[in-house]
């Protein structure tokens, strides 16, 4: 009888990412909702060392599948040992983070195991003894509550959504090693981004400029107020359709899907698709000169000014509040 | 080279969606419909593929009769024909059902490359692509930028958080397009007059020998939560605006 809570880790040159923790933390709460114990699969290379840290966010037992073949994500070889783990450990409930790799491997072991997934989750609660999983369709336009009736139900999380909490268990590691096919999509080259800045889908703040910048030299302002905030630098698909800024910097409904506590739109009018990627932010800050403009409906606070003039200011206001 | 390319009919994104009173589903009048945005990348992908090799695209969509409309547009765009598994009620909500669909269709016609949009913006999932792909035996590529296909090798590029990856899979795949691919051709006169006599196939689930047999369903659907109304910052000029705005950011609102 299926039973627990597996989670897969995500880890990343031999660094658990932070959507990790999120994760444990949500399946430690569903498991003591139904009394249950939280298991994690952690799959990598000289991988053994981190997998105690996952006992911090209340995982009972890593499943550690240390190995060369795991060293970079291969879609192949993780679900091989994502469902392997499932079949040894039968869990009720598997839980992956909605990461760029989360999304990727939580479909394919869907159709592995065939059974459902309710990915990309903003909530997730057990109601009367039932698993409802929460996911915002239509860009955000309404949310559906999903229940999955296939075994074992299959949950991806949103990340930056759900808090890490720390909640001490075992954490105890235990040598796990999956029986893997043949691989043949691998990653050839990796190359990093260069700016070194926070990444958008997991930034706590973002500065964002839209079609009223006017040009892509302009961006200096956007950037400095960002560098100040610690922030993600974002911006409007009318900024990179004009080739103003690369598409992994577009927020939207082709773009990404944003949910920071604070996002500062400058020079963005709102489009539905634009809100569609940040409207569940917690704080929503509008500059335009448009009084008319539909973001300022959305926004929490608005200032109905040039840009060019504000930003740098709330740049300065800033500098003056940290000294 | 055979390219198949799975396309989705879904609501503009225009559509302004509003729940029903009892939380079933969406009210589907006047709602415009289009081809999933993310599908125009994978048909257009489709099209520079068989220029350049040679062969044809063949169109698969999974719809209600509607859906017929979506397929003639990707053949006024140059995909050679169709297959349109047509069902009224086959179950909308569950990915792995609507991938069985596909796979069914999909394992009885020639095919080196499988393109499809990287999620519809309906459910906003991503699941079809990849289970379709393991229900066919073969790998996969999401959210892919960039492609190249030598040979019985594709060369995809994909964004991961904090950096670019370049991925290498043998053919047949399954390929998922994003924002970035290319630039989707719009379909010309003389493409709309000829699509009306390219050869479709109608097929329903059963004659695919498939049960929709739903792994998942939505039990209710909600608006999202309210906003509370925001204010705007008066004030005698941009410095007095912006230093109340962060005033009330870090006493107010707590975020900075």
């Amino acid at each position: 009888m299926a039973k627990n809570i597996m989670i897969v880790a995500e880890q990343r040159d031999g660094v658990l990412r932070r959507v990790s923790f999120e994760v444990a933390s949500e399946a430690r709460k569903i498991a003591d909702d139904r009394g249950e114990e939280v298991a994690a699969v952690l799959l990598g290379s000289n991988v053994k060392g981190i997998a105690a840290e996952l006992g911090k966010y209340g995982v009972d037992t890593v499943y550690v599948a240390d190995s060369e073949i795991f060293q970079l994500y291969s879609t192949e070889a993780y679900t091989d040992a994502v469902a392997a783990a499932v079949s040894e450990y039968d869990p009720a409930v598997v839980i992956f983070p909605a990461s760029v790799q989360g999304k990727d491997l939580s479909a394919r072991v869907a159709g592995r195991l065939a059974t459902g997934l309710a990915t990309d989750c903003t909530d997730l609660r057990v109601e009367d003894g039932t698993l409802i999983a929460t996911r915002p369709i239509y860009a955000g336009k309404c949310n559906a509550d999903m229940i999955v009736t296939g075994t074992p139900q299959l949950v991806s999380l949103r990340p930056n959504v759900f808090p890490a909490v720390e909640a001490a268990k075992a954490g105890t590691v235990v040598d796990f090693k999956p029986a893997v096919g043949e691989v043949k999509a691998k990653i050839v080259d990796i190359q990093k981004d260069t700016s070194g800045t926070v990444e958008l889908t997991e930034a706590d703040i973002i500065v964002s400029g839209g079609r009223g910048m006017k040009g892509p030299e302009n961006y200096t302002i956007i950037e400095e107020l960002a560098a100040t905030l610690g922030a993600a630098v974002g911006a409007s698909r009318a900024a990179v359709d004009a080739g103003w800024r690369p598409q992994k910097d577009q927020v939207g409904q082709t773009g990404k899907t944003v949910t920071p506590n604070l996002y500062i739109a400058c020079g963005i009018s709102g489009a539905i698709q634009h809100l569609a990627g940040m409207s569940s932010s917690k704080y929503i800050v509008a500059v335009n000169k448009d009084p008319e403009a539909p973001i300022f409906g959305k926004a929490d606070y608005g200032i109905v000014d040039d840009l060019f003039k504000v930003v740098p200011e709330i740049t300065a206001a800033v500098k003056k509040l940290q000294e | 080279m055979n390219v198949v390319v799975c396309v989705k009919q879904v609501p503009d994104s225009e559509t302004l969606v509003k729940v029903k009173p009892d939380g079933s589903g969406i009210e589907e009048a006047g709602i415009k419909w289009v081809m999933n945005p993310y599908d125009e990348f994978a048909v257009e992908e489709g099209l520079k593929l068989k220029e350049k090799n040679g062969g044809d695209v063949t169109i698969v969509t999974l719809g209600p009769g509607r859906a017929m409309e979506t397929i003639r547009t990707a053949l006024a765009m140059g995909a050679e024909k169709g297959i349109h598994i047509s069902e009224d009620t086959f179950d909308d909500d569950c990915a792995y059902s609507k991938a069985s669909a596909l796979a069914a269709a999909i394992k009885e016609i020639p095919h080196d490359i499988i393109l499809c949009g990287q999620r519809a913006i309906d459910d906003d999932e991503g699941q079809v692509g990849p289970i379709l792909a393991e229900l066919l035996g073969i790998p996969q590529v999401t959210l892919v930028t960039s492609l190249t296909v030598d040979g019985n090798t594709a060369r995809a590029v994909k964004a991961i958080e904090g950096a670019q990856v370049t991925i290498e899979s043998s053919l047949p795949c399954v390929i998922t397009a994003q924002k970035g691919l290319n630039e989707p051709r719009y379909a010309s006169l003389p493409g709309i007059m000829k699509a009306k006599k390219k050869p479709v196939d109608v097929k329903d689930a059963a004659s695919l020998g498939i049960t929709a047999d739903a792994k998942i369903k939505i039990v209710r659907l909600t608006p999202p939560p309210e906003r509370a109304p925001g204010k705007i910052i008066e004030g005698d000029d941009p410095a007095t605006k912006a230093q109340e705005l962060v005033t009330l950011l870090r006493e107010e609102a707590k975020v900075i």
